[in-house]
């Protein structure tokens, strides 16, 4: 057992506070002296040419400061393949297109004069399903790439194409082979926090940026890009988060909506906000990334995987953002979830007039997984084994070396299998239920990192002051996750002193050191690293220290004894106890040598020491430190091969379903999540994860939907858009599996993502156990299992 | 715009607000008030981040037109701790049991979940359930936040 005060136990939120409270400050609550409020108009269709824009009568209306519209503004091209531009001056490719925006005293007054802004449109062809857009007569999207050059057809310069092994040898190999057919939709991340950020520029054009991404110095690079073309080259950009509302992906890119702040305040030179509402969130927010995947596999006579041949074709809609590199992460999965020799992977991104796609929790993962793990359940029944035996017959092992080349240290994978097994009576129940069903599903995600940008690093700063108090500059986010706790209980174990000593700061680019962003679930990980590596130094300046006042301290004191007391005899001590800074240790605030912890006289508050060293005569000092940590893991290369990540997550998901098959309704009678943690840091802040990602995983699988008709979203509002409430109750039962991480800190892996990835998977697999029939598109509605079940017959 | 004198009781305070006659009672509490946790998270009174207690019920701010306050005993996440900052056990309970993740949904949730422990002291997981049924979280997955509500409705027995 170790002996940590903090570390891995459940510490309750009370830095947060102020999320109890109301005092919490977040995108919306943030006002600057003389702020503006920016309002955007979108396009009316989802394809056309725009002929004219009528903005007179806006600009009468009393309180606009600015109306911009793409005459207006440079015609600089931005987005991950410089597919758009701010304001879209002569064309539209979707509904969400942004055509020109106002900048008003209210935020009233700024819509009332968006509303007033006069569009002209000529409607163009458009497609709207990726087949149609890849034959060679559909309109094409965009008629020339980001160089100007004419494009033949609507794919995207992205050939994701992995290949490992020898397919054709993996199809010899085989007794048994399957082929499905699968697909997923377009979710919403549904922050409860809408999109926003506040654009302010100094009298030198310097931009300081109030927002709430998860990337802040990511922000700055795309920005300075920007500024680069726009005659701001070289000027000073800050990021600045107020508290986040929620992230789940959205936070990831620099949306339009951030560019055209900060081209009002450029123009207005006044702050300018931008606060979407609920319905823009739906219609202007890219969501996740739907993919249609047809997936072969084989396996041999004792059941061991010899093949798995995916192809995916992803809509991508009309411009690009992280949806178009999902298929990166689809990899992993597609490569290394379970050991299969070889493997074939290719997507294809296709442009459509549809919304285009982001990030969201698992960022390509829970699309994949759902592909793989239907298709290990259909391969097991083929095959005639037990769907959790065929699992665990190709599981991953610690030692593995995927065909990806990811290195797989700790590895829990088989515990967590048996778990949900046991606890969900596996043997006794699977397929005997008439109505009444069980399935599992696995995953492996990064849980070390993710190396997708050249340093995967994170950099943080600590800083201890004469009381004992210790600044730490986080530059990760806290999107909600819990890492102000996790951190906080990092940094009181490895320097030695409490929770309630440590106060953070995050997400301030003037002061944070670089980091590759809070994505991935990589921020326990990265920055418990680096808190370890910057309090190990710190905490070496305070033992120099000790080593060097100590023995003043101590002799002050018997010196103020002895004035009080003539009788007092100084004691005789060993002052080569104290000698050297390795003999000592800080805990608990106090410092003392290692060999003998309870001195009676060596046992004294950091405290004291801190303020001889920091302020006592003579040479004073100060405790900062700083590390950037960034494990030695690769980028992927030209063959998408790679370890990224220092660690690996694995996780089982097994759910018990009901399925009314007059109504087919399905219900959750139980949701066993298994999860490699490496270690809980912090078990209820850990719960919380797995809690709120098997329930958006639920969602996922069952009722969320955005519904787009010829490029339009049909349900911009939580009233049609099915998330689940407090009222759908899922039995969830966590199992935290601990194979200790040797390269976490204290033995931590990352865990903010997994708990989605498998749970719709399980779910549909659990579905076919119950009622005998499969659906491989999800959300699974009532009408699809109502349809599959009359068509069973 | 048209103006409209309100006075009602805000955290046990008596106040008078002059507003134009359209605010709905949050962008009053946020904006006339400066009290920002209440917040609009969709403004059709759909998500529950913006739930007061008015006269012991919890309403949706968003859609309740401040001249129905009027008179009315207006009580919102800032005034339910102590005046010296002791906090109310259901935040306490929140913060305990990891109800919090975000926080954007929290204000609106304890203040539900107050409009429930101040009706029934002993309510079953389901009433519990109800009382937020319009309060959306997207982070907890509610476990959390149900026994937080449990954890605090044992706490002011």
């Amino acid at each position: 057992m170790s002996d940590h005060l903090f570390v891995g136990k459940s510490i309750p939120r009370t830095i947060e506070a102020d999320k109890v409270t109301g005092k919490a400050v977040y995108i919306d609550d943030m006002k600057r002296p003389g702020m503006l409020y920016g309002k955007i108009l979108y396009s009316k269709y989802a394809h056309a040419t725009i002929k004219s824009i009528d903005t007179s009568k806006a600009k009468k209306l009393t309180g606009v400061r600015a109306i911009l519209t793409g005459q207006d503004i440079p015609d600089v091209r931005v987005g991950f393949l410089r597919d758009q531009t701010v304001l879209k001056k002569d064309t539209v490719r979707q509904f969400r297109d942004e055509v020109a925006a106002v900048a008003a005293v209210t935020p009233e007054i700024a819509a009332e004069a968006r509303d007033l802004i006069e569009v002209e449109y000529e409607e163009l062809p458009a497609v709207f399903d990726p087949f149609e857009a890849m034959k060679e007569e559909a309109p094409l999207v965009h008629e020339v790439d980001a160089r100007g050059r004419p494009v033949k057809n609507n794919i995207l310069p992205l050939p994701w194409k992995f290949e490992a092994g020898d397919i054709e040898q993996g199809r010899k190999d085989s007794a048994y082979i399957t082929t499905d057919n699968v697909s997923t939709t377009w979710v919403n991340q549904c922050c409860m926090g809408t999109s926003g950020c506040v654009a302010e520029f100094d009298n030198s054009n310097n931009l300081t940026l109030y927002n709430q991404t998860n990337v802040i110095f990511g922000h700055i690079g795309r920005i300075t890009e920007y500024f680069s073309q726009i005659g701001l080259k070289g000027k000073k950009i800050r990021v600045v988060n107020a508290i986040v509302g929620g992230s789940f992906g959205t936070k990831l890119d620099t949306d339009i909506y951030e560019f055209i702040s900060i081209q009002l305040a450029l123009k207005t030179r006044k702050p300018v906000k931008i606060l979407f509402d609920r319905e823009e969130e739906f219609r202007a927010l890219p969501p996740r990334q739907p993919a249609v995947f047809t997936i072969e596999q084989g396996c041999d006579k004792e059941g061991r995987l010899t093949f798995r041949k995916c192809e995916a074709i992803l809509d991508n809609g009309a411009y690009t953002s992280w949806g178009a590199t999902t298929p990166s992460v689809m990899i992993m999965p597609m490569s290394s979830l379970y050991r299969v020799p070889n493997v074939l992977y290719k997507a294809t991104c296709v442009y459509t007039n549809n919304i285009y796609c982001q990030a969201m929790r698992g960022y390509g993962n829970p699309q994949a997984t759902f592909a793989v793990e239907t298709s290990m359940d259909t391969l097991a029944e083929k095959a005639g084994i037990d769907p959790a035996e065929f699992r665990m017959i190709n599981r991953n092992r610690s030692g593995d070396e995927t065909p990806m080349r990811l290195k797989i240290t700790s590895c829990g994978f088989e515990e967590c299998i048996n778990s949900v097994k046991e606890k969900l009576n596996w043997d006794e129940k699977k397929g005997k239920q008439k109505g009444r069903g069980l399935g599992m599903a696995s995953l492996i995600h990064v849980a070390g990192g993710a190396r997708v940008t050249r340093s995967d690093g994170h950099g943080m700063m600590v800083k201890v002051d004469e009381y004992g108090h210790v600044d730490v500059i986080e530059s990760g986010t806290d999107q909600g996750q819990g890492s102000p706790t996790v951190i906080t209980q990092i940094v009181a174990e490895s320097l030695g002193v409490r929770p309630e000593d440590v106060f953070l700061t995050f997400g301030d680019t003037a002061l944070a050191l670089w980091d590759a962003g809070t994505h991935a679930s990589r921020h326990t990980f990265m920055a418990g690293n680096a808190a370890v590596r910057a309090c190990a130094k710190a905490k070496h300046q305070i033992l120099d220290m000790a080593v060097e006042h100590m023995p003043k301290i101590i002799k002050g004191g018997f010196k103020r004894k002895k004035r009080k007391d003539p009788d007092f005899v100084e004691p005789e001590l060993d002052y080569g106890l104290i000698a050297d800074p390795e003999n000592l240790d800080i805990r608990d605030r106090m410092v003392f040598p290692k060999k003998d912890p309870d001195h009676p006289y060596f046992r004294i508050p950091v405290s004291q020491v801190l303020r001889q060293g920091l302020l006592g005569s003579g040479e004073s000092k100060v405790v900062v430190a700083e590390a950037f940590y960034d494990p030695p893991t690769e980028m992927l290369d030209r063959e998408l091969k790679g370890n990224l990540s220092k660690t690996y997550a694995f996780g089982t998901t097994g759910v018990e379903v009901e399925v009314d098959e007059q109504t087919g309704e399905v219900k959750i009678l139980n949701l066993v999540a298994a999860h490699d943690v490496g270690k809980a840091m912090n078990p209820t802040l850990l719960l919380g994860q797995i809690y709120g990602a098997a329930y958006t995983g639920v969602g996922y699988g069952l009722t969320e939907e955005i519904k787009v008709v010829n490029g339009k979203v049909m349900n911009p509002g939580f009233r049609d858009y099915q998330m689940l409430t407090a009222m759908d109750v899922v039995p969830i039962e966590p199992v935290i599996v601990e194979p200790v991480d040797e390269d976490g800190p204290y033995g931590a892996k990352g865990v903010g993502e997994p708990g989605l990835v498998p749970t719709a998977p399980a779910i549909a697999n659990a579905i076919y156990d119950a009622i005998g029939v499969r659906i491989r598109d999800l959300p699974i509605t009532p009408e699809k299992v109502l349809a599959a079940l009359k068509e069973k017959g | 715009m048209k103006k409209v004198s309100v006075s009602f009781t805000l955290n046990g305070d008596p106040v008078t607000a002059e507003v134009p006659v359209t605010w709905s009672l949050l962008k009053t509490l946020r904006e006339y008030f400066e009290l920002t946790g209440a917040k609009e998270g969709c403004g059709v009174g759909e998500c529950g981040a913006c739930t007061v207690i008015v006269d012991g019920d919890a309403v949706n701010a968003c859609l309740y037109p401040v001249f129905e306050a009027e008179g009315k005993s207006v009580m919102t996440i800032e005034g339910i701790a102590g005046e010296d900052g002791t906090l109310h056990p259901i935040q306490t309970a929140f913060l305990e049991n990891n109800g919090v993740q975000c926080g954007y949904c929290t204000s609106g949730m304890i203040m539900s979940a107050k409009a429930l422990l101040d009706q029934n002291q002993g309510p079953m997981e389901d009433e519990i359930r109800t009382s937020i049924a319009g309060n959306f979280c997207r982070c907890t997955g509610y476990v959390q936040i149900v026994e937080a509500i449990e954890m605090a409705a044992r706490e002011m027995e």
